[in-house]
């Protein structure tokens, strides 16, 4: 078939063909370039009014009252990286436990088909079937718990959106976790065996220390996730706008203000307000993620210069 | 080591061995807990007429979310006419000019791209799309959507492309084909599975996103085909049943997030043919 296309070029040769191709990829390349630009230009742009009116009170105020102008974001900085927080340690366990199974226990075989293919669908399951199962399933069964705990039973609060979270990045820290356990040199392991250390010896003193950037990698992604994540949050954490008592209590983070109150905005503040948080998580999500892809990508220069 | 302690690291070993067994063995549990009250509660609610038919008022029986599946369909396909041409011309810009400082460049944007929480994509299509027509509309919901698209079929086209021989595009060119030929017709070509896969990764990443979507498209309870009009779609829909107080609405949403699931695991399970082949 690439035969017969062949044939039928090799009569005309266009020049203006050519030209329009190489300026046409490049405009498109140019044209992502000025995308991103454009996204932090305006984001700055559009939060100016709210900086100009509140300045650096923003960051320390932990007042936030549309009625009264008062514009604060420690509230949601708060809500965010409990929340956040509060996942990775929730998830470090499981996603760790997956990556040392795959990577290096069971690398073939049925029960490891089995698994990857649970963390292909928990990856694919949209946030926001994870927010209503976590609405109607988690919090009536987190209710009776703080109950036990002698808790207000609120339900829907920090913890459970913590552990709704928690599972929804498990699959990313664990896929990228499997990889790295896998590259470690057969030879280390070997060696480290032959000398008689048991597989946990080998993993615990040779793997993990060896794996241990990428692994960190893999937490930092999932993390810069944790923070972004919006609609499973919004549905259970409960939207509060006080300062939370305690891990249980109600909240809301910096993405879940924005899903509620956007459309309700009224004034320019309040929107200004409003996109000057929708900056702020951008800026620290995009220094997370680039971060996280530095270690990886050096990981894998080192990979392929041993 | 003493020779006495080779019991307990023996023992340690085998704890070790179950512990990672059993965290590893519990995150089936949550998976089974959503897909089994899905499939519970969505299988009751979907009959042909629950497909075919606009949602009902509250207290009427029947009604459906049609509306929803058009829009959802009517969203993903105009995301990806935005997104497949100008994502698949920058990852060939980027593999055929690897070294180049716009190439340096881009990448980083794309990194940054991906790493975007939906909801600031939300912002900014609202900022630049909604905001200037003065309503909400499908055009800003497939705009939105095709942002969150881009990454995922840039870096598929350049490193699919990446993969290509060589000594290809050498011999196409030794023909005398001119370059830009060459490129469009046996290097693409060559490369298609795997920009395919990329354009189907990208399809399912934002046919379930909500937040891109809270402000620009927002949700419709009738039909429409008007490009600058809101319409629905299925996580919004969603969301605004899920949250709502009437229990038969619910019903509408566990239905809704059935055929929403159903429809991201077929792609995937497409996507699984295509890189197979």
């Amino acid at each position: 078939m690439q035969e017969e296309d062949l044939t039928i070029t090799s009569g005309k040769i266009s020049p203006t063909g050519e030209f329009l191709f190489q300026k046409g990829i490049r405009l498109s390349g140019l044209l992502i370039a000025g995308l991103v630009v454009c996204i932090l230009i305006t984001l700055i742009f559009q939060s100016i009014p709210a900086f100009k009116h509140h300045g650096l009170s923003f960051f320390f105020s932990t007042k936030w009252d549309p009625v009264f102008s008062e514009f604060g974001v420690v509230v949601f900085l708060v809500g965010t990286l409990l929340t956040s927080f509060l996942a990775l340690l929730i998830s470090i366990p499981f996603s760790l436990s997956i990556s040392i199974l795959l990577g290096e226990y069971l690398k073939k075989g049925w029960i490891s088909a089995i698994l990857k293919s649970c963390i292909e669908l928990l990856a694919a399951i949209p946030s926001v079937i994870y927010g209503f199962w976590g609405l109607y399933v988690l919090v009536p069964f987190i209710r009776p718990f703080e109950m036990g705990l002698g808790i207000i039973p609120y339900g829907v609060g920090i913890f459970t959106a913590a552990l709704i979270l928690a599972i929804m990045i498990i699959p990313y820290s664990a896929s990228l976790g499997r990889e790295v356990i896998q590259l470690v040199p057969a030879e280390l392991k070997e060696a480290a065996l032959s000398l008689g250390a048991t597989r946990f010896e080998v993993m615990t003193q040779v793997i993990l220390p060896y794996a241990r950037s990428g692994i960190f990698a893999g937490i930092l992604l999932a993390l810069g996730r944790a923070l972004g994540e919006t609609m499973a949050v919004t549905m259970v954490i409960g939207n509060s706008n006080f300062l939370p008592e305690s891990i249980f209590s109600p909240s809301n983070t910096m993405a879940s203000v924005i899903a509620n109150e956007f459309t309700e905005a009224t004034g320019d503040l309040y929107l200004s307000s409003l996109i000057e948080i929708g900056l702020l998580l951008f800026i620290v999500s995009t220094i997370i993620s680039v971060i996280g892809r530095y270690i990886i990508k050096k990981l894998s220069i080192q990979q392929q210069h041993s | 080591m003493k020779k006495s302690a080779i019991g307990a690291r023996i023992i340690k070993d085998r704890l070790f061995t179950g512990i990672i067994f059993a965290f590893s063995a519990a995150l089936i549990i949550p998976l089974i807990m959503i897909l089994s009250h899905i499939l519970q509660k969505g299988a009751s609610s979907i009959t042909p007429a629950f497909l075919t038919h606009l949602p009902a008022p509250v207290g009427e029986a029947g009604g459906g979310i049609y509306n929803a599946i058009i829009g959802t369909l009517y969203l993903v396909g105009l995301a990806s006419l935005l997104s497949v041409p100008i994502g698949m011309a920058t990852g060939i810009y980027m593999s055929e000019n690897k070294n180049s400082k716009l190439s340096y460049f881009v990448r980083i944007c794309v990194e940054v791209l991906q790493g975007t929480p939906s909801i600031v994509v939300g912002i900014i299509t609202y900022l630049w799309v909604v905001k200037p027509m003065g309503h909400f509309s499908v055009l800003a919901g497939g705009i939105a959507l095709g942002i969150m698209m881009l990454p995922v079929i840039i870096r598929s086209t350049e490193e699919t492309l990446n993969l290509i021989p060589h000594s290809l595009k050498e011999a196409s060119l030794a023909l005398g084909v001119p370059y830009y030929r060459t490129i469009l017709k046996v290097i693409v070509p060559s490369a298609f599975s795997g920009i395919l896969t990329g354009i189907l990764l990208g399809v399912a990443r934002v046919a379930g996103e909500t937040a891109p979507l809270l402000f620009t498209a927002f949700g419709n309870p009738f039909i429409n085909y008007n490009i600058l009009k809101p319409m629905a779609s299925l996580p919004l829909m969603i969301f605004t049943y899920a949250t709502s107080p009437y229990e038969e609405w619910h019903n509408y949403a566990w239905g809704a997030s059935l055929v929403l699931i159903g429809f991201i695991l077929a792609l995937s399970l497409i996507t699984k043919g295509v890189t197979r082949r």
